[in-house]
């Protein structure tokens, strides 16, 4: 990269020998939320950008970013896809500055200044000057004035990027295992359904730690015992990276050789309690197995979801210290019929801003983050399965996967 | 032409929706969340869905409600297992447009935001947008057959649970 970032390095010192303890002061320090800036987001991770299905055609873009870095991802007329840094090369203004379009061109407002598809440096206006007066000088190539490239890879339609050439290939990054779960997901070709937004009151860091939390699901989320979402009698387990950093929750039925398991109505554990209306529970084995629930993470901020039939992919934006927004893309299969159409809208109910079990996701990151201000140089402890950052193939009950989470931002952020 | 019994009917249309637009959103504001299904007709379909979605025709809302019993559930859970600070709404609905008055459901548009109080007292404009609603009469009293709320305010600010 012709602009990478100089490390400053920081004087942060973790307090602990290990990541079963996490200072409050990482949720509410602004040198470290620079130096994730710096050295984790733009560093050797990959970052959830769009999806190929988004941008269809040559000209096609979305806007998106990197952590707080503006980006601009396009299909050109060969109909490849790049990604740049939405910054203009002169001024340095945002380029594109409406969501989503269609261009044969990028051009900035401010001055003109024009760039191709590929983000190379195509006209200044007035490069000439007017009538032999102004304009640049010979100096000036144009080669070297192009926006910011960002690498991709596209994932089974997930386009990712890094500003690191050092990040390795996305499935090295985060491993066979993990990616075996991508491939049994995400089966076939893809549609967006719509997208929602939700603030967070919290460092970004709450709410990544919150998706690798298997543990508080059917603590925080009444909605799962009330109404048995997650019950008993499913088995699951927690896959890890070799790295750590990334992770995989999933839950599965039990052999129950029940004629209906496709379709299991639900009861609540108090008898007399259960939903007036439970198609939104319904269960369509899709996928070929009886998985019901899997949460994803590939650090650090992309969550890939399967809750019975609600596929979606969460990106995290960082809005400095105290504030993140969630971005959710709700998918469904490009092959969808109006039944399956119409499920997916019901069981879409249980996730997003107001899903029944993932709006309390929003709050409690906010409690966390107005408490932390207690004493910053105090720490939270992540006891549950013990210090070790191992799968696990049984319970859920452990925070294995939040000190996986840990590690890779110790790592990241040289501390 | 208007005429005299024309403009009758409209007024008293006018009232009559303005007079169920008003108790729902008390209904709503003072926290009697119990009766809200009872203002829609039993296949009632309601909708939150954000403007971004709506202008790209995809269908994916935040809350979506086919029937009486998703509204019931919707009201149940909220009262007995989701978790949230506690706080309260102040709607404001305004500019009521009848789109067709032709037949006997009404398609009418509104304009609305909501103001949300928390357990603190801080108060933000939390949502603003449009409402699309169909509105019908069931045994002398008029009903939400539909009602699309479509949301200019596309960032929920935490979570949305208490309905709009």
């Amino acid at each position: 990269m012709d602009t990478a970032q100089i490390d400053p390095g920081t004087d942060f010192v973790w307090p602990s020998e290990d990541v079963s303890q996490i200072p409050f002061r990482v949720y509410t320090d602004q040198d470290l939320y620079d130096r994730e800036q710096r050295v984790l987001f733009q560093g050797p991770t990959w970052n959830f950008l769009c999806l190929d299905c988004e941008i269809p055609e040559p000209g096609d873009y979305k806007m998106t970013y990197i952590g707080d870095a503006p980006i601009i991802v396009v299909r050109d007329e060969n109909g490849n896809i790049n990604a740049m840094v939405n910054r203009c090369a002169h001024k340095g203004s945002l380029i594109c500055y409406k969501p989503r379009g269609n261009v044969k061109e990028f051009a900035c407002i401010y001055h003109n200044w024009t760039y191709n598809l590929r983000g190379k440096l195509t006209g200044v206006a007035f490069g000439k000057g007017v009538r032999g007066q102004g304009g640049l000088t010979e100096e000036f190539k144009h080669d070297e004035h192009g926006l910011e490239r960002i690498r991709i890879e596209n994932v089974r339609g997930f386009i990712m990027g890094t500003f690191s050439d050092e990040t390795p290939p996305f499935a090295e990054y985060i491993g066979q295992e993990l990616m075996d779960n991508i491939d049994r997901v995400f089966i076939k070709p893809l549609k967006v359904l719509g997208y929602h937004s939700q603030i967070f009151p919290n460092n970004w860091k709450l709410y990544v730690e919150n998706n690798k939390d298997s543990y508080h699901a059917s603590l925080l989320h009444v909605f799962h015992n009330t109404f048995g979402v997650v019950r008993p009698t499913m088995t699951g387990g927690i896959k890890l990276s070799d790295s750590r950093w990334h992770h995989l929750s999933y839950t599965q039925r039990e052999e129950i050789g029940d004629d209906n398991i496709a379709k299991e109505k639900i009861r609540s554990k108090q008898d007399d309690y259960s939903l007036s209306d439970t198609r939104m529970m319904e269960h369509v084995l899709e996928l070929g197995d009886k998985i019901t629930n899997s949460i994803q993470t590939v650090f650090p901020t992309m969550v890939l979801q399967q809750i019975l039939n609600a596929l979606a992919v969460r990106q995290l934006i960082p809005k400095g210290v105290n504030e993140s927004e969630l971005i959710w893309t709700i998918l469904g299969f490009d092959d969808d019929d109006a039944d399956m159409d119409e499920l997916r809208l019901q069981v879409n109910n249980l996730v997003g801003p107001a899903g029944f079990i993932s709006m309390e996701d929003g709050c409690v990151g906010g409690f966390i983050q107005t408490a932390a201000k207690a004493n910053v140089d105090a720490q939270t402890i992540l006891p549950m399965g013990g210090r070790k950052i191992e799968p696990s193939d049984g319970s859920r009950v452990t925070e294995s996967a939040v000190r996986g989470f840990w590690k890779g931002w110790r790592e990241c952020m040289g501390v | 032409m208007t005429t005299t019994t024309d403009l009758d009917r409209e007024l008293t249309l006018r009232l009559r929706i303005d007079a169920l637009v008003a108790d729902y959103i008390h209904c709503i504001d003072e926290d009697r969340l119990e009766e809200w299904p009872d203002y829609f007709t039993a296949d009632g379909r309601y909708k939150v869905i954000t403007r971004e979605n709506y202008d790209l025709n995809m269908p994916v809302a935040l809350i979506y409600c086919d029937g009486r019993g998703m509204f019931e559930d919707r009201i149940s859970a909220l009262r007995t297992a989701n978790i949230y600070e506690p706080h309260v709404y102040c709607h404001m609905v305004s500019a009521l447009k009848i789109l067709d008055s032709s037949g006997p459901d009404i398609r009418t548009q509104s304009n609305f935001t909501i103001t949300r109080t928390m357990s603190e007292g801080d108060m933000m404009t939390f949502l603003c947008g449009k409402i699309f609603d169909t509105v019908t009469e069931v045994d002398g009293e008029m009903k939400f057959k539909e009602r699309t709320v479509i949301l200019d305010s596309r960032r929920i600010d935490t979570l949305l649970v208490i309905p709009v």
